[in-house]
């Protein structure tokens, strides 16, 4: 069904336009000299319809850096395949030239150098321009939001969401699903939910007390004379992830059988093509792909992955569209007689320099923006290191919030969950209130301060490497491992719950945690109800400022096995 | 136990019997509420559906539902619990669907298995782990 030729042309943007250049050897302006807009965007029409998807902008509106990570280790069959390749070997297997504008947008190595060669990514003006220039080539399109839209930015968390549906609806948004957008409450994701043009998918959530569904499963579009089915799949594991008593009313989970009842449903009315729009992760909707028959298309988000090539799993290919508004993929999809004969794919960088704002888009932006300006833009420091966050263990930016901890909150130990999103800033960058929002941003903010027995310490950390490192991605939620301030402690990766983690050290002292002991522990996040504390980005503005410049030594306190 | 609207509908017309198990023994064992069901058969694989969350976003009240065409009996079993039966749900020959739902509580990460006794005595099992986790730190 799909052809080989067609599966080549899938490759991201630039890589067929550009070889190998020398490190560092570009300016900025010759960057933007090399690298056109015309470029970014070229593709050869194929088929007759065309899919637009972009997840995970963790309510990023303006151009971000964003490091990709240097750790993204895959368990069980996952091993060695993507999107568990980072690096020179992410490179090798797409072909991606080192220092190659591709390399900088996929991977992380020498993200400083190559962030100040190429400029930073994303922006929701220079997305709205590449979505208009494929509407323009396409008319027959759905362009559809992963989820994961209306947290991350102190603007998201101040407007309660408001600023992002504003930009995603000027944007044209069709439909979309699911995840952080609970974190603002049942009433006020019902409230944006009335106001919405488009409906809000998730044929996996269901009323928590009478066990049915509670959301529109899917959307029938058509276009090009097809009818094409859009099913929702919001993210599984809400309630446990995140702070289910903010939204009770519902319960989530995979549900496979329920997925396959509804593609049966939608299969049964004739549709001709089949698409999951998923906030499952990708490898748990690698696994869903080869258990439930019938969709064609699975557009995945949850992880954050950018993969340049579809994935395809039996007759279902699964598009990855990276994050942060660093990319949208373009899927364009020859469907005949109820058929998916064939694609071509393009995952489209945003590369902000290059990429002229759409002056509208632009516009509503700063307007959103307008009110909080001057909070936003406040200076509070500068950084000599670079602060990132992606990788499955420990980031630097993490390091720093945990410093923060320790020290505004007087404790030995600090947490500070395992999220993916949150963007980077370069060394020499100044660390704005907005820089800090948009790696602690959420409705539940507040660093506690207790105490808890070296026993606790390792049940926290063995549960949460399994949600991470279970070879069965149906018992993996998608985050990362939970970052430590103050204690060392080694990893076995291939190890079952309970024997993963071992070799946890109090590090000003050095001595071996106790396990009947009890320590001082100050964290943020909690998914408890009434946790009290001042809330997260408030201490890392204390600590920053008290600091002036942030400088980070490598941090060599978690030793990681079993890869 | 809640009982959904649905299942509680389908569970009257069904006619089914309901019994609860803590009369059986006080902690019986894993093996001896096997032996007791199965009658020394042994369990194969094949006519019975077991749907449950792979990870349980409330352990204390964890949905369960058990499809099992054909059968008399479906027992339903938490294996990590203290007491491990859950429920034996017995169905007449007026029962128009052989299918039982209900909420469990579950002490920690286990298996949950369900078994169905087939009219010829026969059968029938399936298992799912149910993960209990603390939770916290989804991205």
């Amino acid at each position: 069904m799909i052809t080989r030729r067609e599966f080549l042309q899938a490759s991201l943007a630039a890589s067929a336009i550009y070889g190998a250049s020398g490190f560092g050897n570009w300016s900025r302006l010759a960057a933007q000299q090399a690298l056109s807009q015309d470029q970014l965007l070229q593709f050869d029409d194929f088929g007759n319809l065309t899919l637009i998807h972009i997840t995970d902008i963790h309510a990023q509106m303006k151009p971000i850096w964003f490091r990709e990570p240097e750790w993204n280790i895959g368990v069980g069959a996952a091993k060695g395949q993507p999107p568990h390749v980072v690096g020179r070997a992410f490179q090798d297997m797409f072909k991606i030239a080192p220092a190659s504008p591709e390399a900088y947008a996929l991977t992380y190595e020498d993200f400083a150098a190559l962030g100040r060669t190429y400029g930073r990514m994303g922006g929701m003006d220079r997305v709205a321009t590449v979505v208009k220039a494929i509407r323009a080539a396409r008319p027959d399109s759905i362009l559809l939001d992963g989820g994961d839209t209306w947290q991350g930015s102190m603007t998201s968390l101040l407007t309660k969401g408001q600023d992002c549906v504003n930009v995603m609806n000027a944007l044209g948004v069709e439909a979309m699903t699911s995840h952080w957008e609970w974190t603002l409450g049942t009433e006020r994701v019902k409230e944006i939910v009335e106001a919405l043009p488009f409906p809000f998918l998730g044929a996996n959530i269901f009323d928590a007390e009478w066990d049915e569904p509670a959301f529109e499963p899917y959307k029938i579009f058509e276009k090009a004379g097809l009818r094409i089915a859009v099913i929702g799949q919001a993210f599984p594991y809400m309630p446990i992830a995140n702070p289910g008593w903010m939204f009770p009313e519902y319960s989530f989970g995979i549900r496979e059988e329920r997925m396959q009842e509804v593609v049966d449903e939608v299969r049964a009315e004739g549709v001709d093509l089949v698409v999951c729009l998923s906030h499952n992760g990708f490898d748990v909707d690698k696994k869903m792909a080869a258990r439930v028959t019938g969709i064609d298309v699975i557009l995945t988000g949850h992880t954050h992955d950018a993969i340049p090539e579809p994935v395809l799993v039996g007759q279902t290919i699964l598009i990855a569209s990276g994050s942060h508004g660093k990319f949208v993929s373009r899927v364009d999809l020859d469907v005949r007689d109820g058929k998916m004969m064939g694609f071509r794919h393009k995952l489209i960088p945003i590369f902000s320099d290059v990429i002229t704002p759409d002056p509208d888009m632009a516009a509503l932006i700063d307007a959103e923006r307008a009110p909080f300006k001057a909070q936003l833009e406040e200076q509070l420091g500068t950084t000599e290191s670079l602060l990132y966050r992606r990788g499955n263990f420990q980031g630097t930016w993490d390091d720093l919030i945990c410093d923060a901890v320790r020290s505004e909150r007087d404790v030995q130990i600090a947490l500070s969950p395992g999220v993916r999103w949150g963007a980077s800033l370069l060394p020499g960058d100044a660390i704005t209130r907005e820089d800090i929002h948009n790696v602690t941003s959420m409705t539940y903010g507040q660093v506690y301060r207790t105490e808890m027995t070296g026993e606790t310490i390792k049940t926290v950390l063995e549960d949460v490497a399994d949600n991470i490192f279970n070879p069965d991605p149906y018992y993996q939620q998608g985050g990362d491992m939970v970052r430590i301030g103050g204690m060392g402690f080694a990893c076995d990766v291939s190890k079952p719950i309970g024997e993963r983690i071992s070799d946890m050290v109090l590090l000003e002292t050095s001595e071996a945690i106790d396990a009947a002991k009890s320590y001082t522990v100050g964290g943020w996040a909690s998914v408890n109800e009434g946790t009290e504390g001042p809330q997260i980005w408030d201490v890392v503005e204390a600590h920053i400022r008290k600091l002036g410049t942030v400088r980070l030594d490598p941090n060599p306190s978690v030793t990681v096995t079993g890869i | 136990m809640t009982i959904t609207r649905r299942k509680a509908l389908s569970i009257g017309l069904g006619g089914i019997a309901f019994a609860a198990m803590p009369g059986l023994s006080t902690a019986a064992t894993m093996d001896e509420l096997t032996a007791a069901f199965t009658g020394g058969a042994t369990p194969g694989a094949g006519n019975i559906t077991l749907t449950a969350p792979e990870i349980a976003e409330n352990g204390n009240t964890v949905p369960v539902a058990v499809d099992a065409p054909g059968a008399v009996a479906i027992m339903l079993l938490a294996s990590g619990n203290p007491e491990p039966a859950v429920a034996t749900f017995t169905f007449g020959p007026a029962a128009g669907r052989q299918f039982a739902a209900t909420r469990i509580r579950l002490a920690k990460t286990q298996d949950v298995i369900a078994m169905a006794k087939m009219a010829d005595g026969s059968i029938v099992q399936a298992q799912a782990t149910v993960k209990v986790t603390i939770g916290g730190c989804g991205g």
